[in-house]
């Protein structure tokens, strides 16, 4: 086995020389896990909105389900869309199975129910806050989803930054959904399990590093953005 | 500040009363609110005359926030009636008022955002009207800066201002200068006495007794959620009738 410095070594001259096989599980990576942020969010924060401002006979019942939901092991998911979009599956016509949607349609399962809960708590809370001023106002309820969205933005969007988290790092459902096959639904984290089972730890060690790297990046810019609207007032 | 009364003044015609059907007076009757199972308010019966500044006052726990919370219809009362100009409360005559909360309820924008929000409620208004806003509220240095980043004073002065941005026949002010120093209460009681002027109706609630002094035209007295008195602010002061409000002005422990 190679010294883990120079293992090290060639990871970081895989990034530094912008290796053509690195960019494109990357960029896959990055479309797959985008993707399956933006449309949880689009589903995800009207649905947590929805809750956050409604009260309802099993509203109790359904934030239950949805903190659950929150756990769903990326295996399960990816199990069941797997079977969804079989060809013996109801879904199975569409053809999907180990194609980047496929992988998407599994990413979209696990993040919606974080986006959901987390949007729910955040506008539950700026919503107690404003109620009374609204009614006050006679502010129609799309005036009040529309503005407490806007002004729960730096909230809403830690909040999606939190579902690419686990997007991007998850591995379970897009190696079921995805097949891991190369050059069409390899992504980072399935590559580096099956190049670390091969022993080629320089690739598996240089997509861990961005990976690590974008973990970083995105914590960075979550703490940034907090500080400054906290600062400024605007949180 | 005294620049709020041509806020207030936009919605009087030339003779100096307002287009619409007047709101005034408000009477309630028997007015009762219940929550988990305790009685807050009890039978409350009162006629809000027009054209004067009435000071709510009573010590803690008498139902002083809740009476204004019904009269604006925040909450629904759980017995009794209100009417206003003879009309039930409903969505049109509510427009027509505006509340200013204890703790200024601010949206999480700029100064000047918070006024345009109301501008656009109401329909009209340019960048131009909230300039000419933030000037008459002396907030016009501020404008660009986070609402929440104002000083206590100048948060209440910028929700006086966003409520006047409706032009409210009745201003229902919750103990607005609670929290705040004497120079900001002073500015604060000058815009009042400057939007009472315009001819607005103003409903304050307030447990300051000088404060009550200063800007009552009549004083309603609760005490543990019944109406013990509703005089001119010269009789409640000089000729107290009950003995809570007897005690109150005496400046005794009233429980």
């Amino acid at each position: 086995m190679q010294e883990f410095g120079e293992i090290f070594g060639l990871a970081i001259g895989l990034i530094v020389s912008a290796d053509k096989n690195l960019l494109e599980i990357i960029f896959l990576s990055l479309r797959v896990s985008l993707s399956a942020v933006l449309i949880s969010c689009l589903i995800g924060m009207p649905l947590g909105a929805m809750l956050g401002m409604t009260r309802f006979r099993g509203h109790g019942a359904v934030l239950i389900l949805l903190n659950a939901l929150m756990g769903l092991p990326p295996v399960v998911v990816g199990l069941v869309v797997y079977m969804l979009l079989s060809n013996a599956g109801p879904m199975g016509w569409l053809q999907l199975l180990y194609t980047p949607t496929a992988m998407i349609i599994a990413q979209t399962i696990l993040i919606t129910p974080i986006v959901a809960a987390l949007t729910r708590q955040v506008i539950e809370s700026l919503h107690s806050e404003y109620a009374e001023q609204f009614r006050s106002m006679c502010v129609s309820a799309r005036t009040a989803v529309a503005t407490l969205l806007w002004d729960a933005r730096v909230s809403l969007l830690t909040v999606a930054l939190a579902g690419f988290g686990r997007a991007i790092a998850e591995v379970g459902a897009v190696m079921i959904v995805g097949g891991n096959i190369i050059h069409l639904t390899r992504v980072m984290t399935t590559a580096i399990a099956l190049e670390t089972s091969k022993g080629n730890l320089d690739l598996a060690l240089a997509l861990g590093i961005v990976l690590f790297l974008l973990a970083l990046g995105i914590n960075a810019v979550v703490m940034s953005l907090r500080s400054d609207t906290t600062r400024y007032g605007y949180a | 500040m005294a620049m709020l009364e041509t806020l207030a003044l936009r919605t009087m015609n030339a003779s100096g009363t307002r287009n619409e059907e007047s709101l005034l007076p408000a009477v309630t009757r028997s007015l009762t609110y219940r929550t988990n199972g305790r009685t807050i308010l009890q039978n409350v019966s009162l006629r809000l005359a027009p054209l004067s500044l009435t000071v709510v006052m009573g010590p803690n726990g008498a139902g002083k926030s809740i009476l204004l919370r019904l009269l604006h219809g925040l909450l629904q009362p759980s017995g009794g009636e209100i009417r206003w100009g003879g009309k039930g409360l409903d969505p049109v005559i509510r427009k027509r008022q505006a509340m200013v909360f204890q703790r200024p309820v601010l949206l999480r924008r700029s100064v000047a955002d918070n006024i345009l929000f109301a501008l656009r409620l109401r329909g009209t208004g340019t960048s131009r009207d909230c300039d000419r806003i933030l000037a008459a509220a002396g907030l016009s240095a501020q404008a660009e800066q986070a609402a929440r980043s104002l000083s206590g004073g100048e948060q209440q002065r910028l929700a006086l201002a966003r409520a006047l941005v409706f032009q409210p026949e009745v201003l229902f002010l919750d103990e607005p200068t609670a929290n705040l120093d004497p120079a900001s209460t002073a500015a604060i009681e000058s815009a009042v006495l400057d939007v009472r002027r315009s001819g607005t109706k103003i409903i304050f609630v307030s447990h300051d007794l000088g404060q009550a002094q200063r800007l009552a035209d009549d004083v309603v007295f609760l005490h543990r959620g019944k109406l013990q008195e509703h005089s001119s602010a010269a009789v409640f002061f000089n000729t107290p009738e009950s003995d809570a409000a007897k005690s109150y002005l005496a400046g005794d422990l009233v429980l």
